[in-house]
């Protein structure tokens, strides 16, 4: 067998499991990989903060479905990592952080940049590993990409001290596949779980499915479809599970939750049972739940146990992979037929079609939710959008109608500003051959806007949408909702963002009018590199509907009869 | 109400840890947990004591689970099992009648394991309950410093939890 360094093992087995691209940033502790590195075919992308390179690991896993790697040194270079490796977290996203260590010697003498990650991410990563022996490398990388991407994904980190790096052993890949004493990921479906589902299936008279991201994970969106035509039933979507569904079916009612539109919440609140498909009951989707779908039982199907009974009791759980539960339940459900509750949810819409912001005449003014109706129009729907958090990512929700898996990807479970531009790089790394746009606030643009310099250095394309109100939206909105427009640190001064895209030598524009929405996106489209655009918004415009934190899911806040007015130019206010 | 859960674990660095955060981050409040060896060769076990309702349990059992070292667990409150808690205790005994203090040990099957000037050190074990109640016996005749294992279990009978089975 030949020898191999720690170092050279690391890139090894990356390349095995068939990583070609990480992102990371070197330091001293992890100065030995990055040497042995430039032997080895991996394009290293290299970010302005490690943040950045966790969420374009993210990025890229959520995009592309593979495990996205990032890379860093100790102490700062690991810490910097966290609030990325929080957000893959949250939103079982499989990444595998690798991170230098000081020599072993040393841990636990507070050395020049130690810092204990694995302690610090210990609640926060799916599991980790401190890899002080040059043997234990290749059993801890495979089986952190094992953990990472099986059963519910998330992030592992393999934290690697410089001797074990340094040290060199006889090395040769085992091809054998992970096994791991502790870890069963695969749930075999029971018959009787299946039975109790289906019963109550067939005894619904008003049933909704909610979808989540687990339609997405488990690759189920045929078998969905096929389910709820089957059997009838109007589809509801969580936030991360848009594009799981085609938003142009005519089942798919659109997103609920705290932002979903007022028919949905609605449903969800009159129905009679609910299916819930790969999503965990986040409280940002049940509101109050002590009065959440009071009439109705509900199926819970996860890939994780803990999420059974964890929010919402379930009347029947499934446990296992979504797609093969759907299968088996295709294979005993009968076709029915719920005409008249779809009728009445379809009556539902009406109301909320008189408030939508979309449907109102052209005053010149430049509302969030135009933009980016606009872009869904141009871009037929067909691009890879990456929001960050805040108002925008909720209109963005409302506005892009998502029709494939994997074409929406936010921050959901966290609620990261700051995600989106680096996510979009890894996305499109991902998916070199998509149209990536990333929609942005003012303010989260901000937290990451370093990475802008990555993109211009590794030559990446993506759109860039500012929508820029000239606050931090979506707390302003609290504080006038909530705070009597008490509107505490969220005005922005905000610097010039056409100069700091030139100033990185990248194309920036600007839009002040509808009028100029369209040429402008299409000139972004046509550039070769990535453009950024500052679309200048209305400023104090809200998200409707809105269920308070912690209210009933249906006392939503409504779209006033005096901004529709004051749209139509009737009430300046 | 008290749950006992006993849980086998891969005796690797870092497993006690992972334990003992999950029951702070998920804000559940552990009355003991002690941790030693199996017959198996690298398997700990522990046996962790909590105040918490039925649901709450069931959750914690399911979080235990997702813990990647974690090989078994089983809630004893649900099946006949055997408690014990060991506590040393040193009592008082200069200027003191020391038949009130024999007089306990006598009645109640503590040892005493140690004698010095001032103090006597009595071991009692037994069930959690027994162990408390001795403790309230001793305490009018001064305890100078006390120390419990915390509880460990095991189901009766034939029955075995082993690593090798399947939840
Ligand atoms: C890192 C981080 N800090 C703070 C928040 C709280 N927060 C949620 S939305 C928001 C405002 C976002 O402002 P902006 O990026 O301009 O987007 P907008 O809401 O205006 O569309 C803030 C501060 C957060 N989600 N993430
Ligand atoms: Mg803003």
């Amino acid at each position: 067998m030949p020898k191999r360094t720690g170092a050279q093992i690391i890139w090894e087995c990356l390349v095995h499991e068939g990583v070609h691209t990480v992102f990371g940033y070197p330091g001293g502790a992890i100065l030995p990989a990055y040497d042995a590195m430039l032997d080895y075919p991996v394009r290293h992308i290299l970010v302005r903060h490690e943040q950045g390179a966790t969420h374009m690991a993210d990025g890229f896993a959520r995009a592309g479905g593979g495990v996205g790697v990032a890379i860093a040194t100790s102490g700062p270079g690991a810490t910097n990592m966290v609030t990325g490796i929080a957000t893959a977290m949250m939103d079982s996203s499989p990444i595998v952080c690798i991170t230098g260590q000081v020599p072993s010697k040393l841990i636990g003498y507070d050395a020049f940049q130690e810092t204990d990650i694995t302690g610090i991410t210990l609640p926060i990563t799916k599991h980790s590993y401190l890899v002080t022996r040059v043997e234990d490398i290749m059993p801890a990388v495979k089986e952190a990409f094992h953990l990472a991407k099986s059963g519910r994904p998330g992030p592992v980190l393999v934290d690697v001290t410089k001797d074990a790096q340094q040290a060199s052993v006889e090395w040769a890949w085992d091809p054998r596949p992970v096994q791991m004493r502790g870890y069963r990921p695969d749930y075999p479906i029971t018959r009787e779980d299946l039975t109790r589902a289906a019963a109550l299936i067939r005894g619904s008279r008003r049933p909704v499915i909610l979808a989540g991201q687990g339609v997405i994970q488990s690759g189920a969106t045929r078998e969905l479809v096929a389910l709820a035509e089957r059997i009838d039933a109007p589809i509801a979507m969580t936030l991360l599970g848009l594009g799981g569904v085609p938003a142009s079916h005519p089942l798919n009612l659109g997103m609920m939750g705290m932002h979903g539109e007022a028919w949905v919440n609605h449903a969800i609140q009159e129905a009679d049972l609910l299916m819930a498909f790969g999503m965990r009951f986040d409280d940002r989707v049940t509101g109050n739940v002590k009065t959440y779908a009071p009439h109705a039982k509900k199926i819970h199907v996860d890939i994780d146990p803990s999420e059974i009974n964890k929010n919402v009791r379930a009347d029947a759980a499934i446990v296992g992979d979504l797609r093969e539960t759907l299968v088996d339940l295709l294979d005993v459900l009968e076709p029915a037929d719920h005409e008249q509750w779809l009728a009445h949810i379809d009556a539902m819409k009406g109301d909320a079609a008189v408030r939508d912001i979309q449907k109102l005449p052209d005053t010149g003014h430049l509302y969030a939710a135009h933009v980016i109706n606009d872009i869904w129009r141009i871009t037929g729907g067909n691009a890879v959008v990456v929001t960050d958090v805040g108002q925008h990512q909720m209109w963005e929700a409302q506005y892009y109608h998502h029709e494939t898996p994997r074409s929406l990807l936010t921050s959901g479970g966290l609620g990261t500003m700051g995600f989106a531009l680096p996510a979009a790089i890894g996305a499109k790394i991902a998916r070199p051959d998509a149209e990536v746009w990333a929609i942005v606030g003012d303010g989260g643009f901000q937290m990451t806007q370093a990475e802008l310099a990555t993109a211009a250095q590794e030559g990446i394309k993506i759109n860039i949408a500012i929508i820029n109100n000239g606050y931090l939206g979506m707390v302003r909105q609290w504080q006038e909702f909530f705070y009597e427009r008490r509107y505490a640190a969220t005005p922005l001064r905000n610097p010039d963002f056409v100069k700091i895209a030139e100033a990185h030598g990248l194309e920036g524009l600007r839009v002040e009018k509808r009028s100029q929405v369209n040429d402008v996106v299409e000139r972004a489209r046509a550039a070769d590199g990535t453009v950024l655009i500052d679309f200048r918004v209305e400023q104090e415009d809200s998200v409707y509907p809105m269920v308070p934190a912690g209210a009933d899911l249906h006392a939503m806040i409504r779209r006033p009869e005096r901004t529709v007015l004051a749209e139509t130019g009737a009430d300046p206010i | 109400m008290h749950h006992t859960l006993v849980a086998l674990v891969e005796d690797k660095p870092g497993v006690l840890n992972r334990v003992a955060s999950l029951f702070r981050r998920r804000n559940f409040n552990i009355e003991s947990l002690t941790v030693g060896r199996t017959a198996e060769p690298g398997i700990s076990r522990m046996t962790i004591v909590i105040d918490s309702d039925q649901a709450s349990a069931e959750r914690v059992t399911a979080y235990l689970y997702k813990l990647v070292n974690v090989l078994q667990v089983e809630d004893l409150g649900t099946v006949p099992a055997v408690a014990r808690d060991l506590a040393l205790v040193k009592v008082a005994v200069a200027g003191h009648d020391r038949s009130a203090l024999l007089r306990v040990v006598d009645e109640t099957r503590a040892h005493i394991v140690d004698t010095g000037e001032q103090t006597m050190t009595l071991e009692i074990t037994g069930e959690p309950p027994h162990v408390d109640a001795v403790i309230r016996r001793l305490e009018p005749l001064g305890i100078v410093e006390m120390v419990r294992t915390g509880q460990v279990a095991m189901r009766r009978g034939d029955s075995t939890l082993s690593a090798a089975q399947d939840s």
